[in-house]
């Protein structure tokens, strides 16, 4: 059977959550082949070998956290030149898109980025796609090269698939530019202990109806009674109300929950193109004419005020 | 000293408008009115600051591949401020993917000459997010990307990238490729002054001849990727929508466990 690389996102050998749920549509097309780069890569062979992974290639080295992109393409170009996969899968993350990218061309392949969905075809994987806001679904598919393919999060199921998951160092050789672009700092982002926005099953998210960053207690007390992540529209995060690593849309996050609550949020193009593939949507507005409405599967026209703290509180009496 | 930016920008249908695919599946350019790429006005903005705070003598070039209409696009950056402008249009540029844009964007970069250059962080249309990526890529320059923060300084590009887990400083030697986020600063409006200036600032045409390219390389034919079908989303279907009478927190919580959220 063919194999198909899989690019593992990890932190440090955790395994991010859309990686998993690549490994499930590798198995529609062949048999999975993980990639996993950098410290810890090795650590991240027990679970993908749970989830279907025959085997892991590693490699370690300074230079994939010293310099932007380019090692991680080097890698990945050696993996292929190593497995000759049928495809290889990269989560449709900004890096991810930019890895892919580089790499289809290095190959001679073409490229599809944020493919919601894939099946085997005739002639190669085909890729769903949902594009201009999600308002309509193409299928594509690769013709020249070794099909290069990003997915979103949540299109996918995670599903448990043992296989061996044996761990093989993988030889790789820096290009000349490799060392193009230095990382000279790091912030690294601090955890709030809420689900990842993009892989959350639900999101409760905020707009300029929230009015100012106090509220958002309201916004994240809701979302904490789901076990959701918070979102934001462009309005509150220009306004500095929550940070821009929560907006949703177009120039943010692209997210696709099984619940998305929008509260106070007009539903603006840019914003309804990061969230309009959500399952099921639920808006709070006070606006009966604001277009969100056209959206949802339940809408409350209302105060969020009132509206949202007496629904977290309902939650929270109904979990007892 | 001197310094040329080329800014990328696209020519794009309208957000707002209804878009459409045609019958060949690709984008109906017909149906819908286009424009600059907003996120584009982005990268015009960022190459006139970093002209505007410069000591060097800085040209801003804006560079589009598109059809005729794109003029307007181009018209647009010019009235913000740019300097020249260059159009790579040609009949067999028709259908071309991500991976023969930046072909034909890269030729046209050296031809042009340059020490930076400077896109958006994605289209409004493709929204992938790679042309940058593979214009260094085919440039073999340094990629300096998604920046929310740019300056240049004495041969050297720095920004900050703010990805999911950290935020990142960059660094790199010119000549390089950068791409800016809507976080990297608002766009000027082009002034009156601007706007008459852009009339008379030079536009000039090239296609594929003069970029040694072949029909066979780019368009539907050279594409490495190939579209299917493209099915209009159905409309949801109408949802519940209730009036708060004191009641709606309850009511949606009643909706919320019957979908089995709680
Ligand atoms: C290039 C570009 C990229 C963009 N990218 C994004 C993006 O990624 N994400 C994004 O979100 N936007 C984006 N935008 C901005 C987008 O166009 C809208 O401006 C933005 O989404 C509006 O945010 P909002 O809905 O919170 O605010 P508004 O449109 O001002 O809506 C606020 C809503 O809150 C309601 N409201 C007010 N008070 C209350 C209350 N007490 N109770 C209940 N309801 C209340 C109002 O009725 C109104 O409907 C982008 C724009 C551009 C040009
Ligand atoms: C809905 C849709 C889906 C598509 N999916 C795919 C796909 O999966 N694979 C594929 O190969 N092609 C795809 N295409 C085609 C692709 O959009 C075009 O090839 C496009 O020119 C490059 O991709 P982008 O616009 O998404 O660029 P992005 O990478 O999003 O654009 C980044 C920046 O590159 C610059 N730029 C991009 N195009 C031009 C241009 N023509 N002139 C000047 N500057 C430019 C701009 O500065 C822009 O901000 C798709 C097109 C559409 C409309």
């Amino acid at each position: 059977m063919a194999e198909v690389l899989v690019y593992v996102d990890h932190v440090d050998g955790a395994v991010r959550k859309p990686t998993l749920e690549l490994l499930t549509l590798a198995r529609r097309i062949g048999e999975p082949v993980a990639v996993a780069l950098g410290a810890g890569g090795a650590d991240t062979a027990a679970v993908l070998g749970e989830h279907g992974a025959v085997k892991v290639l590693t490699h370690d080295a300074s230079e994939y956290a010293d310099y932007l992109v380019v090692p991680k393409v080097d890698a990945l170009q050696a993996a292929v030149a190593e497995v000759s996969p049928a495809a290889v899968l990269v989560p449709s993350s900004a890096e991810g898109k930019e890895i892919a990218a580089r790499l289809a061309l290095r190959i001679g392949s073409g490229i599809i980025t944020d493919a919601v969905d894939l099946e085997a075809g005739d002639a190669g994987p085909v890729a769903t796609q949902s594009v201009f806001a999600a308002s309509f679904t193409t299928k594509s598919r690769i013709s020249k090269g070794t099909p290069v393919i990003t997915v979103k999060p949540n299109s996918a199921a995670v599903e448990a698939a043992p296989a061996a998951g044996a761990v093989e160092a993988l030889s790789v050789t820096f290009s000349a530019q490799a060392t193009g672009t230095k990382v000279t700092g790091r912030t690294p982002r601090e955890s709030t202990g809420r689900p990842e926005l993009t892989e959350a099953a639900i999101v409760v998210s905020g707009g300029r109806g929230v009015n100012g960053s106090e509220n958002f207690a309201i916004i994240e007390a809701l979302a904490d009674s789901l076990g959701a992540a918070v979102g934001a529209s462009r309005a509150a995060v220009d306004a500095g109300w929550y940070p821009h690593t929560n907006q949703v849309g177009q120039t943010g996050k692209s997210v696709s929950p099984q619940l998305y609550i929008a509260n106070g949020i007009s539903g603006a193009i840019q914003h309804r193109a990061g969230m309009q593939t959500s399952k099921t949507i639920v808006a709070v507005n006070k606006d009966a004419e604001a277009p969100i409405f056209d959206l949802v599967d339940y809408g409350v026209v209302g105060d969020l005020f009132d509206v949202v703290p007496a629904l977290t509180e309902e939650i929270n009496t109904r979990k007892g | 000293m001197s310094l040329r930016i080329v800014v990328t920008v696209k020519y794009v249908p309208d957000a707002t408008g209804d878009r459409h695919f045609a019958d060949d599946l690709t984008v109906d350019r017909d149906d819908v009115d286009g424009l600059l790429s907003e996120l584009d006005e982005y990268a015009v903005e960022q190459a006139l600051q970093i002209s505007e705070n410069s000591d060097d003598d800085v040209e801003v070039t804006v560079l589009i591949v598109g059809p005729e209409d794109a003029k307007d696009a181009l018209r647009k950056a010019l009235s913000m401020g740019a300097d020249k402008a260059v159009h790579v249009e040609d009949d067999d540029l028709h259908g071309t993917d991500a991976l023969g844009t930046s072909l034909v964007l890269a030729k046209a970069i050296e031809k042009a000459g340059y020490d930076l250059v400077i896109s958006g962080m994605a289209s409004t249309d493709g929204t992938m997010g790679v042309v940058p990526a593979l214009l260094a890529e085919r440039l073999g320059v340094p990629q300096v990307t998604l920046l929310s923060e740019v300056s240049v300084e004495d041969g050297t590009v720095r920004g900050r990238r703010d990805g999911d887990a950290a935020s990142e400083q960059l660094e790199a030697s010119l000549p390089a490729v950068v791409s800016v986020t809507d976080q990297s600063g608002e766009a000027r409006y082009p002034s009156f002054k601007g706007i008459m200036a852009a009339k008379k600032k030079p536009v000039q045409a090239w296609d594929l001849s003069d970029l040694d390219l072949e029909a066979g390389q780019v368009g539907l034919e050279g594409a490495y990727t190939v579209v299917d079908s493209a099915t209009e989303r159905p409309a949801r279907t109408a949802g519940t929508i209730v009036k708060d009478e004191g009641e709606g927190g309850k009511q949606l919580a009643e909706f919320l466990a019957s979908q089995k959220f709680i």
